[in-house]
């Protein structure tokens, strides 16, 4: 795998008033490929998302895509890039339906009016393509469904959009085992069709089964990026809890208190 | 959640279908309109009951032209009200407004359009003030608007010398809540809008049929149309009738302007909300502003744009009480005028948690809230009684809403 990442980040700081919650983080990602992204609560992760989806304006660092340097000013900027982010406290609006938050911000119009049909054509189509059959109607509340459909459909709110990096902030945390698996299979699928997808998890079972590589962070570094296949669980642990593990992550001596 | 459906390629559903979809939405939480209209059944059938009065034309009329005012500042409060946002100054940004257009009017001696056109702008920048300020600067829409309340009602008495009533006399603005279309005007206008209604729906089923999209059937189609022909087929009905009490010397028949003037401002805001993607928007900021900051939608213009039109449509409702009053004076606007028109929207189904609301549902509302003024009225009822009945509906539609989003969330519908 000698592709070059479709999204690269160098150097990004960024702090919450006197806190800074992430201290010269690099992250890459590829096409095609599950992306991991690991670390304990509060680690940063989410953080670091919300900086790629643009809702958070970094302090300082770089941001390459497709080998250009960009600059993301707000979700639009992420969006128009093919930036999908499917946020851990969903951002779904509940008084809406389905096809209405899977278009949100993006609706589809004929001259002033919304185009309800054909965004429920390709809302349709994009569920099928995903092989969710579980929803009774398109036009039902996103308040009446279970947790994995609301998953489900942020996940495919994400996809709706030809996008290229597809995101997503531990989609499977709130989920049973049954649901969990049809998420992951999903995350894979989206990489199976060349999609570059990052996936936030606690869980090192499911990293390891659907990841490529994995990136730890710890307390707002990122102490390793490597390949799923060069890794074992236990060493992967220690780069969640101590921020090293062997040869590899930081260097000794650089905790949080640099 | 037991189907499992493809989303796509479904027949017309058969309306028992349909039906049993809608109890199923009331039994969950989610009545809509259903306690509006309850409410108004049982209270017409009450007063009529009670008083003989309340069925005669000219009261039927009555209702209409006294609820006018009121429902039309509702319809703008369901703006701020679907952000779950509140305008307690709204009653008496329409005195303001129609002071304005009073004092161009008749001391100023403007012609009707620029001072109707001054007074609607005086609502639009009275909105973008208190919108600014909540969307902005933050600080909650209750207080910014209470103590607009509390200013505008010195904005009204500087613009009427200290309390002087200033009355109107331009026969167009008279017209607006005094005259009424000629019964045949009143036919034709009725046959229309239920003849576009009746297309609207039929291309709309028939277009999504055609892209093997779920369309309503025929049969709810025609019960929909049948219902709307039946029941505006009525209300024009009586509205022609004679209701002067003297037809020998001036004959008073046919409908109110207001009539078609509320439902045009219906008509222009439903499109808005259901068929804009700005409308969509409003509903996303209320039901959940977080997600539609993400979504990239600007949450601060979406806030502001609805007080701009809540102070808009409170110019109108100004407007159309200074004509049915034949004056303004520094409490026009004041007094139950607020309390009444968010009691119309409460009522109507709208919710004050937000997120959840109807254009239609102020019109439901307004005329339960009319009804009920009207009705206690004929029966004799001192202020007193009519000020905390009045209240009581108020809060038990209130209370309504707040149970029945309790009663959402534990069957799992928000
Ligand atoms: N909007 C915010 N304002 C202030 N502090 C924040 C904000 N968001 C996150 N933080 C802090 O940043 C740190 C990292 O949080 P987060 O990125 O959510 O971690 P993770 O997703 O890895 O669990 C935490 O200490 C959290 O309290
Ligand atoms: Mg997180």
């Amino acid at each position: 795998m000698s592709q070059a990442p479709v999204l690269e980040l160098r150097g990004i700081d960024k702090s919450f008033g006197p806190v800074q919650v992430l201290h010269d983080v690099a992250f890459s990602v590829y096409p095609g490929e599950v992306t991991a992204l690991v670390g304990d609560n509060g680690a940063g992760k989410s953080t670091l998302v919300k900086c790629i989806g643009g809702i958070h304006p970094m302090d300082s660092g770089e941001y390459f895509f497709e080998g250009e340097k960009v600059h993301v000013n707000g979700p639009r900027d992420a969006a128009a890039m093919g930036v999908e982010i499917v946020y851990q406290d969903l951002a779904l609006c509940d008084n809406l339906d389905i096809v209405q938050n899977m278009f949100l911000g993006r609706e589809r119009k004929s001259g002033l009016v919304l185009d309800e049909d054909t965004m429920e054509e390709m809302a349709a189509k994009t569920l099928a393509g995903l092989s969710v059959r579980t929803v009774k109607s398109l036009r039902q509340h996103v308040s009446s469904l279970s947790g994995g459909q609301r998953q489900t459909v942020a996940i495919a709110k994400a996809v709706l959009w030809n996008s290229k990096v597809v995101i997503l902030d531990e989609p499977t945390a709130a989920l049973g085992v049954a649901q969990t698996a049809q998420v992951l299979e999903l995350v894979r699928r989206l990489a199976d069709n060349g999609l570059a997808v990052v996936l936030i998890s606690h869980n090192m079972n499911d990293v390891f089964a659907v990841s490529d590589r994995i990136a730890a962070l710890y307390l707002g570094r990122m102490a390793a990026q490597v390949k799923t296949s060069e890794v074992t669980h236990s060493q992967i642990v220690e780069l969640i809890t101590a921020g090293r593990s062997g040869e590899l992550g930081l260097p000794t001596g650089n905790g949080a208190s640099a | 959640m037991t189907t499992t459906t493809s989303p796509a390629k479904t027949s017309a559903p058969a309306i028992g279908s349909q039906v049993r979809d809608y109890f199923e939405r009331v039994r969950g939480g989610d009545l809509g309109a259903l306690p509006a209209v309850i409410g108004l059944v049982v209270l017409c059938v009450v007063f009529a009951s009670l008083s003989p009065s309340f069925l005669s034309p000219i009261n039927f009329a009555n209702l209409f032209t006294q609820g006018a005012g009121v429902t039309i500042i509702a319809m703008g409060l369901v703006f701020v009200l679907l952000l779950g946002e509140i305008d307690l100054s709204a009653g008496f940004a329409s005195g303001v407004c129609a002071a304005v257009m009073a004092v161009l009017l008749t001391n100023e001696g403007w012609p009707w359009y620029t001072a109707v056109l001054a007074s609607m702008v005086t609502g639009v920048l009275i909105g973008l003030v208190l919108g600014a300020l909540v969307a902005k600067l933050g600080i909650p829409s209750f207080v910014v608007t209470l103590a607009a309340f509390l200013a505008f009602q010195g904005v009204a008495l500087i613009l009427l010398d200290e309390g002087t009533n200033v009355s109107i006399r331009d026969e167009t603005i008279l017209a607006i809540a005094n005259s009424n279309l000629s019964p045949l005007l009143g036919w034709v206008l009725l046959v229309a809008g239920v003849l576009l209604y009746a297309g609207i729906q039929l291309t709309q089923a028939r277009r999504r049929t055609s892209r093997g999209l779920m369309a309503d059937s025929m049969a709810v189609i025609a019960v929909r149309v049948g219902a709307l022909a039946v029941i505006a087929g009525f209300a024009v009905y009586v509205l022609n009738l004679e209701r002067s009490r003297n037809p020998a010397i001036i004959s008073l028949t046919g409908v109110p302007i207001v009539v078609p003037v509320i439902l045009v401002l219906l008509i222009v805001w439903t499109f808005v909300l259901r068929r804009t993607a700005y409308g969509r928007h409003v509903y996303a900021v209320g039901g959940n502003a977080e997600a539609a900051r993400r979504a990239g939608i600007n949450v601060d213009r979406i806030r502001i744009s609805a007080f701009v039109i809540c102070s808009f449509m409170a110019s109108i409702g100004g407007i159309v009480a200074a004509s049915r009053a034949n004056s303004v004076d520094p409490n026009t606007g004041g007094s139950t005028v607020l309390l009444f028109a968010v009691g119309a929207a409460v009522i109507g189904g709208t919710s004050l948690f937000g997120g959840k609301g109807r254009v239609l549902d102020a019109l439901l509302g307004g005329a339960v809230v009319a009804v009920v003024i009207n009705g206690m009225g004929l029966m004799g009822y001192s202020a007193s009684v009519k000020y905390i009945v009045t209240g009581a509906v108020l809060l038990l539609s209130a209370g309504v809403d707040a149970l029945s989003r309790k009663r959402a969330s534990s069957s799992g519908r928000r």
